[in-house]
């Protein structure tokens, strides 16, 4: 089985860079068995990353109204992304788009989970707030656990 | 008296802001304003002080979508003050590189942001549902811009195999093998495309726009050439402040840039390089724009997106010839030596004219940075179709009134974020 964690996200804006944080951490752990990549979130780009995954992580920031730091996860191949969450992600034509382009097109990975962080600092330069930053280290080890149990 | 106010605000987001009001009394348009947040001031302040090596990697970071244009654009001006030329297979790469962005950038545009317009769909992605195969075609054809990305750039997004004098590497010609196989298909996609958009019901509009590009005599215009207009300008880039200006506007925190002797508006982009550089097309794109029957001039921006089609095909062929006569270089670069002065390009983004110009000191350091995207060029000439458009659209009910102006605004292709993101309407009706 073909699993594949995408960190999506800008490095540059604070805290949309925390999909991104991820991807890193797992890439630095040299867990065997997955594919990581790193996207900035145009939803043509994401979608090409999909191409024969059997099982594919999405990890991005976004901003719903929830407490800096919330771990929405999403079961994206099952159901459509809430709009809450696809009308608020951080990267317009972003990764609920990907997501739901893909689904229109049949490109859908078999399974496909979505990790959202709740963000609450996008200003250039800045570093992931600590909330985020506990998301991003709480996410990691539960895709670490996950993974493992493939 | 009757006042009807479309103000399209927009919603926070990481990449870009936008939004436009337009302001109608007695059925005329009073007022446009478009207003654009850019990140590039920040880059220009905070260049200061770096060394003029780690241009090409910092200026990428501008823009996703165009990062080779602000890598392009950054080189040539350094090479400029540096007094270095570059020239041969590393000067036919850079093009091939511009071609990869061009294609994957006008063909996200035509498929994801401008055709849905068209085609009465909300989006790509409600577009995608009856016209699946079509929009699967049309990635296919990104993808391979993205590709021409990834081995001439080492990555699709912000390259970092770009440096003042060349490149850090350079590629062998073997690996030009599959891509080429690749771009033969993606030009047949390209010309699919440039007819299946012809088919498009386009508004009667049109303007007696300033257009502004870059012109070269042998070639259609990426790096090189001197500045020209419609109105007889014709510079080389080290004039362009001369006859250009930037200027606050109070309703957008985006420099506005105007003409220096008129004040007026003016229009960078695919429509002004077509219409200015149309014979340097190659035979294909040409007979293609022919086919489609664009016409040699085209001064309706709605039909922008023919032209951008054009480009696509004009791209992937100039690609394919640079691959086919490459000839590996035997240095991937051409050394340069810090010294002190001022340094000016302008190259050609996919939607526009990019302006850069750096001041350096002796020991290579930059002491400062002016740079002009063509969204900040082009604002003016949104706002000026704005008011002179939307007066005779007013008849339409407010939804399709809103999406006309949106579709207006999109005509520039301004930014992925911006020209996705208008997502609320206030009438205000007296």
């Amino acid at each position: 089985m073909r699993i594949r964690v995408i960190g999506v996200g800008n490095l540059d804006r604070g805290d949309d860079g925390a999909g991104r944080a991820v991807a890193r951490r797992l890439r630095a752990t040299e867990l065997k068995g997955i594919e990581v990549a790193e996207q900035e979130g145009e939803a043509t780009s994401l979608l090409n990353q999909f191409e024969g995954a059997d099982l594919v992580y999405l990890v991005d920031a976004c901003l719903s109204g929830a407490p800096a730091g919330a771990i929405h996860r999403f079961d994206a191949a099952a159901a459509p992304l809430p709009g809450k969450i696809a009308n608020f992600s951080s990267h317009g034509f972003g990764l609920a788009a990907a997501v739901e382009l893909a689904r229109t097109l049949g490109a859908l990975p078999p399974r496909c989970i979505v990790y959202a962080i709740e963000g609450e600092n996008f200003a250039v330069g800045v570093h992931l707030s600590g909330a985020v930053q506990t998301a991003v280290e709480t996410v990691t080890a539960e895709l670490i656990s996950l993974i493992s149990r493939q | 008296m009757a006042r009807k106010t479309i103000k399209v605000d927009y919603l926070a987001r990481v990449e870009g802001e936008g939004a436009f009001k337009v302001v109608v009394r007695d059925g005329v348009v009073q007022s446009a304003e478009l207003n654009i947040f850019e990140p590039p001031r920040f880059f220009e302040a905070f260049m200061r002080g770096r060394h003029f090596t780690e241009t090409p990697d910092i200026v990428a970071r501008i823009c996703g979508i165009c990062p080779v244009a602000y890598q392009m654009s950054g080189v040539h001006a350094l090479e400029n003050l540096l007094g270095v030329t570059v020239g041969g297979p590393l000067r036919e790469l850079r093009r091939l590189l511009y071609c990869g962005e061009w294609i994957e950038s006008h063909t996200l545009h035509i498929y994801m942001l401008h055709a849905p317009d068209f085609l009465g769909y909300d989006g790509g992605i409600d577009m995608a549902r009856d016209h699946g195969d079509r929009v699967k075609r049309g990635l296919q054809l990104k993808k391979t811009g993205n590709e021409i990305l990834q081995l001439l750039g080492g990555r699709e997004i912000h390259p970092i195999n770009v440096r003042v004098g060349g490149f850090h590497r350079a590629p062998r010609k073997r690996e030009f093998k599959e891509l080429a196989e690749k771009l033969k298909a993606a030009r047949d996609i390209a010309i699919e495309t440039a007819h299946w958009v012809s088919t498009f019901d386009f508004p009667h509009r049109e303007r007696d726009y300033t257009l502004v590009t870059l012109r070269h005599p042998a070639e259609y215009p990426f790096n090189e050439g001197r500045i020209v207009s419609n109105r007889g300008l014709d510079i080389p880039a080290a004039d362009y402040d001369a006859h250009f200006e930037e200027l606050h506007v109070e309703h957008s925190t985006a420099l506005h840039s105007r003409l220096r002797d008129s004040g007026g508006a003016y229009l960078t982009g695919p429509l002004a390089r077509y219409n200015l550089c149309f014979d340097q097309l190659s035979p294909l794109a040409r007979q293609v724009s022919d086919e489609i029957g664009l016409g040699r001039q085209c001064r309706n921006p709605y039909r922008s997106i023919m032209v951008r089609a054009v480009e696509v095909v004009y791209a992937c062929d100039e690609a394919l010839r640079v691959m086919e006569f490459y000839e590996e270089p035997d240095r991937p670069y051409v050394d340069v030596e810090p010294r002190a002065g001022v340094g000016y390009a302008a190259t050609e983004a996919p939607r526009g004219m990019l302006y850069h110009r750096y001041h350096l000191d002796e020991a290579g350091l930059i002491t400062d940075a002016q740079i002009v995207p063509p969204t900040s060029q082009n604002q003016a000439s949104v706002e000026e179709d704005l008011v002179d458009f939307v007066g005779s659209f007013l008849d339409l009910p407010d939804e399709q009134l809103q999406h006309r102006c949106e579709l207006t605004v999109r005509n520039y292709d301004p930014c992925i974020s911006c020209a996705t993101h208008f997502l609320r309407l206030d009438i205000d009706r007296a």
